[in-house]
């Protein structure tokens, strides 16, 4: 391997390193009308741990499948090891030398560990598998990660975590140059991320190339040497991670988007009494792998906005407090009355709304009519046997389809033909018919045309006038911060942060997030340079 | 024309129309009706009794695949429900009276609602697969009606048992008019109450349904006991027909002719909506394909061919991928309006 | 490569938590107990029971359902099922007798045999994998296809007078100890070895598994699915048509409606051999397994005498049951 010999990357300048193991240059690729990738490129050197930084839809995932051979890319060129090549099957790009594991690990649990990793190409003698053999080099490449665990075992009765590893034991046994994590870490606790840091750094120092996508900063800053940040599906920037600060890093990934909504009439929580009790209460709920312990305090007629990363628990959160999942500890109170949600019918019952960041799998019922659509939370509480009369349908959908502006305005539309906006204030319609007193939207803005958004947001303000809390997640921090009364930021999975959204700033929310003790000098830095 | 094609629903009646032409070119007197001692007989009447069983396991059929399931337990139920029946009325002390029969029917049919509830259990309460859950009981069931019957073919003499299959009212046979009365209750029962619509959603998407609060559980039980009870119902005619209960024999591969109606009537194996008049359509074109085969004068045991290659054609016209392949050599279809959305990061 | 001849600690630590009943093992030791179990029960209650021969009867009665079992295990192991086998041993047997009583030789009557079903599942597993159609239904019409071949065939039943198969039929191999088998309880048998060995110890077998573990795994992992899924239903309508010789030379008929529902018994016999539906977990040896407490159960009620034949699926069933129930909540345990 002459990749040893080769400078780290992170010292010295890397636009000279001559020797780059993957160049993708002025990627394009667009799905439909959509332009998914925008000229990006991606430089990748042996042994560097290298991040691919962006939000929700900042096209990493494409990018690493147009690397892997998922997608076939519009235009660009990809040079692996010097030479060009034009893959449009995984396989092929695993010829080449690029493995990829995945945030779902796609072994098969039913094997074993040496199975596993030598699935396809099992040593051999007798014309049978050697499994004395393979469980021997199976022990050897594991010893050589520094990984423990008995090949001979089966896969699927280790945690996930041990699962991942192995997984990239697999990945580093062919022939590889270049090793993609696909947000390895989102169901790993600290120590168990820890363990894989520990693998990633031996694969570094014997000159694999690591190309690691995490939401977690935390983490990047720990392991990775230099990254490349993706917005909407451009290029920000490359970067030397060292020479980077969080908040940097946070306002490269969020930007800015130039504000063409007008800013809202909102009237601040101060017209409610908040010495009455709150609506809803969460005590140290947390969930094993997806949220630590969190406290919250919803008051009528207030909008909670939460910030926060991608990863941060901001969805578990919501989940949680739904009963989507359930809580492993904690209580939840609805109005002082302590209450356990074990299913979503339980919040429901107690008011409570909520709509998932996954429109379409877990929101919309494609093959039905926009009628049945909304209908179904109003219907699914009633049960089957009272339907909603004819005539109240129809005046219900009525009412709804023309108050949220929904078109086609047609009932007997089906939901698969609607937009997304349009699906979206279907869904909150949904909600509205079961006229709830909490009211959880989890990005329900996301993806859909700047008119819907703002009406959107407008009926947000306006529900809570009437006296709906709401919570209201968002990606976008203007977002939050427009409609928020209350400000909730996450990071890592926990709350870090809770205060009165007066005269906060995008800035201050993004120096919450980053979470640096120098964030303030670069605060004004970056206002200063503004002005 | 295109637009009539589109229609769920063409595509089997096309298919059943087609039958009914080749069968009057094979036998111009086909259509012919006729009076006879106030009942109407013709082979139009023919088919629509003979299909009558299996119409009735295929409503109940219908609502069991909407969910994303299938219920292989009803051929064994049928036979449970004859089983019960008739052991009933030839135990009785006055075999013949009317009201033994009622009682006798009604006891099998509460019989069918539990092995419903047994099913329900399996697959919505300990979330067994329902292809296995429904193994179970289609395995042990026969055994169930044979132990009912003691093993002999339980004959009885009743006249209102035999009218089930027999009888005639307003120069109707009743079988057909119970067919389509549970036909129409399955109607009221999923359009006029919100069942078909709350079946739909969790047949398309389980957790969507689950987020917006669906009981899933309850839908899913009560189709599988909807299904039993429709099971139990043919069981009844299928008795009455024969006048005796045969638990190795009745509704023998019923389960499989039911499964085949519903998939011709256009519903999809992968659940969601559901048509109930395609599947009367299917059920008729399975019961037309059984009369048409020796009226063309092919020995009428090669029914299974042509049921063969039905399964096929219908499976390859509702395959995504074998569409797919089809449109790639016509290039006619226009592409699909919406972009297909595949950007999702 | 330095062959270390195994540290000492890591391998025969390893060995020996190996050998500890793990989960993988132990739903086909459950089978093996209640085989085991059965025989003691009737040993006590009935005599002659227990006698060797009765199990070597249980051999001779099942030799293909055992070849059934064996196919179904492949199919089963990929998450898939095969409604097909039944009517696949009818065709055998009425194809074997029509080419038979058309003078054909008996090799050459097998060899037709083993072609049209090997051929049949080939198709199936083409049109699953390609069409993407649920295995359940595809089989399904596979099913009624056999069927339908067999009235296309003959509607009667057709005996078989060749002398070779008369030969092989009432050939009886001695065993030592004066207990006897048929030729046919040879062929399961190696059959059932064979597909061990092949299920154990070959990336075709290994391939199977991962497929029925998760299938968009293996694909992602570069595995031959497409080629893997087709051959699992190829060697299940191979194995059905061997089935059907040993069928034949059993009956010593061709007829359409021999093997009616036989695909239930198989299926039984695999779920029963502790073999997962969903695919991804079971042996061979374990499907073996159920046929016997098939047949043990069978040979309880022609022991008892007092009890009645419809007992048997009334035990099945519940055995069914109770397998099913174990393999839930087993699987819900994985984490």
């Amino acid at each position: 391997m002459t990749q040893m010999d080769v400078q780290a990357p992170d010292e010295g300048a890397p636009r000279e390193q001559p020797d780059a193991v993957i160049t993708m240059e002025d990627i394009s690729i667009a799905f439909g009308g959509v332009q998914a990738l925008d000229g990006v490129s991606l430089r990748l050197f042996p042994g560097e741990v290298h991040a691919l930084m962006g939000e929700n839809g900042a096209g990493k995932s494409t990018l690493i499948k147009a690397l892997t051979g998922v997608y076939s890319i519009d235009s660009g060129r990809i040079v692996v090891g010097g030479e060009e090549h034009l893959f449009s099957t995984p396989a092929e790009s695993l010829a080449a030398g690029i493995s990829t594991v995945y945030q779902e690990v796609n072994l098969v649990p039913n094997l074993t560990v040496a199975e596993n990793m030598f699935l396809g190409r099992e040593p051999r003698r007798l014309g049978g598998i050697d499994s004395r053999a393979m469980n021997r080099q199976a022990r050897a490449t594991l010893q050589r990660l520094g990984i423990d665990v008995d090949p001979a075992s089966v896969l699927g009765e280790h945690p996930i975590a041990v699962q991942q590893l192995v997984a990239i034991a697999r990945a580093v046994d062919v022939e590889c140059r270049v090793l993609i994590l696909d947000e390895p870490t989102s169901s790993l606790d600290a120590g168990e991320a820890e363990k894989l840091f520990d693998v990633m750094r031996r694969l570094r120092e014997q000159g694999v190339a690591i190309l690691f996508v995490s939401h977690f900063l935390e983490q990047v800053y720990e392991v990775a040497d230099r990254m490349t940040i993706l917005r909407n599906g451009r290029l920000v920037e490359e970067r030397l991670v060292k020479d980077t600060p969080r908040l940097q890093l946070v306002k490269l990934m969020i930007g800015r988007e130039l504000e063409t909504l007008e800013r809202l009439e909102k009237e601040t929580a101060t017209s409610t009494d908040r010495a009455e009790r709150p609506v809803l209460t969460a005590v140290g709920i947390s969930r094993r792998g997806s949220l630590e312990a969190t406290d919250l305090e919803l008051y009528e007629g207030e909008v909670i906005g939460i910030a926060g990363l991608l990863g941060s628990g901001r969805t578990e959160l919501a989940r949680l407090l739904f009963g989507a999942d359930t809580a492993d500890h904690g209580e939840l109170r609805v109005r002082s009355t302590k209450r356990r949600f074990r299913s979503p019918r339980h919040a429901i019952d107690r008011k409570i709304a909520f709509t998932s960041e996954n429109r379409r799998a877990e929101g919309v019922v494609e093959d039905l009519t926009v009628a049945d659509n909304m209908l179904l939370a109003l219907q699914a509480s009633r049960g089957w046997l009272r339907p909603i009369p004819q005539g109240t349908r129809a005046r219900l959908v009525k009412e709804y389809m023309e108050a949220l502006d929904i078109r086609p305005a047609d009932p007997n539309a089906l939901m698969r033909n609607l937009s997304g906006g349009n699906q979206q204030k279907v869904l909150l319609a949904r909600w509205l018919m079961t006229q709830p007193e909490v009211l959880i939207l989890d990005e329900p803005t996301r993806g859909i045309d700047i008119g819907a958004k703002a009406q959107i947001q407008q009926l947000v303000s306006d529900l809570s006038d009437r006296g709906l809390s709401v919570i209201f997640i968002s990606a976008e921090l203007e977002e939050v911060l427009r409609l928020a009364d209350r400000l909730v930021v996450m990071r890592d999975r926990r709350k870090i942060d809770e205060r009165h959204n007066a005269g906060v700033t995008v800035s201050d929310v993004m120096e919450i997030i980053a979470g640096e003790a120098t964030a303030e000098a670069a605060v004004a830095e970056q206002e200063e340079s503004r002005a | 024309m295109r637009k009539v094609l589109s229609h769920p629903l063409a595509w089997p009646a096309i298919a059943l129309l087609v039958l009914l032409v080749v069968n009057v070119i094979a036998q111009p007197e086909f259509f012919h009706l006729r009076m006879q001692d106030g009942h109407l007989y013709g082979s139009l009447i023919d088919i629509l009794r003979n299909g009558a069983p299996v119409l009735l396991v295929a409503l109940g059929m219908t609502l069991v695949i909407a969910t994303r399931g299938i219920d292989l337990s009803v051929g064994a139920i049928a036979a449970i429900a004859g089983a019960v029946a008739c052991v009933r009325i030839a135990g009785s002390a006055d075999e013949s009276a009317t009201s033994t029969a009622i009682a006798a029917c009604a006891l099998a049919l509460a019989v069918c609602v539990v092995l419903g509830l047994w099913n329900g259990f399996l697959v919505a309460v300990l979330g067994i697969q329902p292809i296995i859950a429904t193994l179970v009981l289609m395995t042990a069931g026969r055994g169930l009606a044979m132990l009912i019957t003691d093993g002999q073919i339980t004959t009885v003499h009743n006249s209102f048992f035999d009218k089930i299959s027999a009888g005639y009212v307003l120069t109707i046979p009743l079988a057909i008019i119970v067919a389509l009365a549970v036909l129409g209750l399955t109607a009221v029962l999923t359009r006029r109450t919100a069942l078909g619509m709350l079946v739909e959603a969790v047949g398309i998407n389980p957790e969507a349904s689950r987020l917006a609060g669906v009981r899933s559980r309850t839908i899913i039980w009560t189709v599988y006991v909807f299904s039993a009870f429709c099971a139990g119902v043919a069981g009844l005619m299928i008795a009455s027909n024969t006048n005796a209960a045969d638990a190795n024999n009745a509704g023998l591969w019923i389960e499989l002719d039911a499964i085949l109606a519903v998939v011709i009537g256009g519903t999809s194996l992968a659940g969601g909506r559901f048509s109930l008049t395609g599947t009367l359509l299917g059920a008729m074109f399975i019961a037309t394909l059984a009369v048409t085969i020796p009226n063309i004068g092919i020995p009428s045991e090669t029914n299974y061919l042509f049921k063969a290659v039905v399964v096929i054609l219908v499976c390859l016209l509702q395959s995504p991928k074998a569409r797919a392949a089809l449109r790639i050599r016509r290039r006619v279809t226009p592409t699909p309006v919406s972009a297909p959305e595949k950007a999702a990061a | 490569m330095t062959t270390t001849t195994a540290t000492p600690t890591g391998s025969t630590w390893g060995r020996i938590r190996s050998y500890a009943p793990t989960s993988r093992y132990l739903p086909v030791l459950t089978t093996l107990a209640l085989l085991i179990g059965m025989f003691g029960v009737g040993g006590i209650r009935y005599d002659g029971f227990a006698d060797p021969q009765v199990v070597l009867n249980l051999f001779v009665d099942n030799a293909f359902l055992i070849m059934l079992a064996v196919g179904m295990t492949f199919v089963i192991l990929t998450g898939g099922i095969d409604l097909s086998v039944g009517s696949v041993v009818a065709l055998s047997t009425v194809i074997a007798a029509w080419t038979l009583e058309h003078g054909w030789p008996p090799v050459a009557a097998a060899l037709a045999v083993l072609v049209v079903g090997t051929l049949l599942g080939t198709v199936t597993g083409l049109v699953i994998h390609y069409f993407d159609i649920q295995p359940f239904i595809a089989t399904l019409a596979g099913m009624f296809l056999a069927r339908g071949l067999c009235f296309l065939i003959s509607v009667e039943s057709i005996p078989i007078h060749d002398k070779t198969f008369f030969d092989i039929a009432a050939n009886q191999i001695t065993l030592p100890g004066g207990y006897t088998i048929t030729p046919t309880v040879i062929v399961a048998v190696v059959a059932v070895a064979i597909a061990a060995w092949v299920l154990a110890r070959t990336r075709f077998g290994r391939t199977v598994y991962a497929i029925g573990g998760n299938e968009a795994s293996a694909m992602l992992m570069g595995l031959p699915v497409a080629r893997t899924k087709v051959a699992v239903y190829a060697i299940s309508g191979f194995c059905a048509s061997v089935g059907g010789l040993l069928f034949s030379l059993y009956m010593l008929s061709g007829y359409s409606l021999h093997a009616v529902g036989m695909e239930l018994d198989a299926i039984a016999a695999v779920v029963i051999g502790g073999t997962l539906l969903t695919g991804g977990r079971g042996y061979v040896v374990g499907s073996m397994l159920g046929v016997l407490v098939l047949g043990t159960i069978q040979t309880f009620i022609s022991f008892d005498g007092t009890l009645s034949s419809w007992w048997t699926k009334i035990a099945i069933g519940s055995l069914l049951l109770v397998f099913v129930v174990i393999q839930r909540v087993m699987t819900r345990r994985q984490p």
